[in-house]
């Protein structure tokens, strides 16, 4: 193996770089679950009670209403929160775990 | 064929049904921005890595209005906003489960299939793994995705024209398929990506300056909006109507949308045009926002098409409302307008099909040609060329589809390939970038049992 292939390989296996793997993943998972819970919520909120969504808040608007558009603006800042993370905390390592195999 | 209608045509004061001048003139500085870019882009189109993923120099931004572009379909525009016009609340609801797949896509799928993958997502799914079984395997599951898919796109941009324009249908599924075959043969994923970058903001303009209309003349209050179409149509408008009746469908539903997205090849390609890892978590972020935005303004659109143009016209034009929006378009913007939106409805099936026939064409001839029959021992030139002829049967094909299943009832098609996607696609992904210990038997068995299940009782179900 070359050089460069040696040390990206060594990288790839060391405990550090697995533990950060993990730590991905982790962050990942948590945040597909609040993605369910808001989108499934909203669903079986529905499904179990229409009446709480018919619920007027204004003259005619209904709890309905803002409750729909919440869920795609909080399933959109979850995905603003993965990519901040992501930017500011795993590339950051990444490129520490690389520097530190020199 | 013309559509069924309810009321006479000159009962409703509308272009709709004839060419006009602005649709004409729209149409053709449409069409012919778009080949020029394709002429561009064939100039840059050599290699194999050119034709399949643009030599992977597309930026975050761009592919962020590609994968947007790709996604929000004539259907998705024109249904929803139809849906919310005839239906109220239960739009809203449909509305909500099209975005929720793409911070799915963006947590589990995003990172790892670009950095895993070549070209296609099967190159993902067989990566440890031996490479004839799974890429035959993965090529069933993405073919059979990207032909219903396809096929309910034809045959809806048929009906589609033929109502906004008066042209025969046959003839508006052949200019489809030829213009569309154009973008891909001549300019590969490069010209894709442009003709969806470009339809992706007109979408999003004309939807916004739709919008932004129908907001004024309410004041720029939506709870006088609202309070319009429950007069009209009562407060059961605003309401959860028929739509989630059972809980169980309703999440059922919910889990094809979300994790159909993560199976649709069509999509995952996109993936690999961006630099890197990075770069494709950024473009998830651009297109999450877009297609977010997107599905928060139809609402509007469909309570302004409600409230303003009335569900006697709406569904006198068509039954289904898909002219909803249009509809609303000449109200407000005169016959000029409605040529743009209709101009730009033409413009999405367009780009999506375009989009649909690379994936299937790369399916063919990357995964089946080069990796299984020729076991990867292929020229550059080679693949480049097979690439082409792929294009072009899959191209003819999606005609002959188009044609054959005219007058058919589709919809349940996009359903079907969304199932598939999911059921078939999505798992031997997510699994092959888990789980170590993934065999080759196991990926077969989980795709083809996916695909076997969800067509079978698809056909099975009521809606057949």
């Amino acid at each position: 193996m070359s050089q460069a292939g040696q040390s990206t390989h060594e990288m790839l296996e060391s405990p550090a770089f697995k533990r950060l793997v993990r730590h991905r993943w982790m962050v990942s998972v948590i945040l597909t679950l609040l993605l369910f819970v808001i989108y499934y919520g909203y669903i079986l909120l529905i499904g179990y009670n229409k009446p709480f969504m018919a619920t007027k808040i204004g003259a005619v608007t209904t709890l309905g209403i803002p409750l729909g558009v919440g869920v795609i603006v909080l399933s959109w800042l979850l995905t603003v929160i993965y990519v901040i993370w992501a930017n500011k905390v795993y590339d950051v390592e990444v490129k520490n775990l690389k520097s530190q195999l020199k | 064929m013309f559509p069924m209608l309810n009321l006479p045509l000159a009962a409703i004061q509308t272009s709709l049904g004839s060419p006009t001048a602005s649709a004409i003139f729209f149409f053709f500085i449409i069409v012919s921005l778009t080949l020029g870019i394709t002429y561009w882009a064939a100039k840059r189109t050599r290699s194999t890595k050119d034709f399949y993923a643009a030599g992977r120099s597309v930026s975050a931004l761009q592919n962020g209005f590609a994968l947007s572009g790709d996604y929000m379909s004539a259907a998705s525009f024109l249904g929803i906003a139809g849906l919310v016009s005839l239906k109220g609340y239960d739009g809203m609801i449909y509305a909500t489960g099209w975005l929720v797949g793409w911070p799915a896509l963006m947590f589990l799928i995003a990172e790892p299939l670009r950095n895993l993958g070549k070209y296609t997502f099967a190159d993902v799914v067989a990566f440890r793994l031996r490479q004839t079984p799974v890429r035959v395997a993965s090529a069933i599951g993405g073919i059979l995705t990207v032909l219903f898919y396809t096929i309910a796109q034809m045959v809806g941009s048929g009906n589609l024209i033929t109502l906004m324009f008066g042209i025969p249908y046959e003839a508006a599924v052949v200019i489809v398929g030829g213009v569309m075959l154009a973008y891909v043969l001549f300019g590969g994923m490069i010209a894709t990506t442009w003709v969806q970058i470009i339809k992706a903001i007109l979408l999003l303009l004309g939807v916004s300056v739709l919008c932004f209309i129908v907001l004024y003349k309410f004041n720029f209050n939506p709870g006088n909006l609202y309070a319009a179409v429950a007069a009209k149509y009562g407060q059961g408008a605003l309401e959860p109507g028929t739509l989630v009746t059972s809980p169980i469908d309703a999440v059922s539903l919910g889990l094809a949308l979300m994790f159909g997205l993560l199976g649709l090849p069509h999509i995952l390609m996109r993936f690999f045009t961006v630099p890197d890892a990075k770069a494709a978590r950024t473009s998830v972020l651009y297109a999450t926002g877009f297609i977010g935005y997107f599905y928060c303004i139809i609402p509007i659109v469909g309570f302004g098409a409600a409230a303003l143009v009335g569900r006697d016209i709406i569904t006198g034009i068509d039954k289904g409302g898909n002219m909803a929006a249009p509809l609303l378009a000449e109200l407000l913007g005169g016959t000029p307008f409605l040529g743009f939106i209709a101009a730009v409805a033409f413009a999405t099936i367009l780009a999506v099909v375009a989009g649909l026939t690379l994936a299937g064409a790369s399916t063919l001839s990357h995964d089946i040609y080069v990796n299984v029959i020729k076991r990867g021992q292929a020229t550059e030139q080679e693949q480049v060329s097979v690439a082409k002829k792929a294009t072009v049967v899959f191209g003819i094909l999606a005609v002959l589809l188009g044609i054959l299943f005219k007058g058919q009832n589709v919809a349940f098609m996009v359903g079907l390939a969304f199932a598939i996607a999911c059921s078939a696609n999505f798992p031997a992904l997510i699994m092959s970038i888990l789980w170590k210990k993934f065999t080759t038997a196991g990926a077969v068995a989980s795709i083809l049992t996916g695909a076997i299940l969800s067509v079978g009782l698809i056909i099975i179900s009521p809606t057949i």
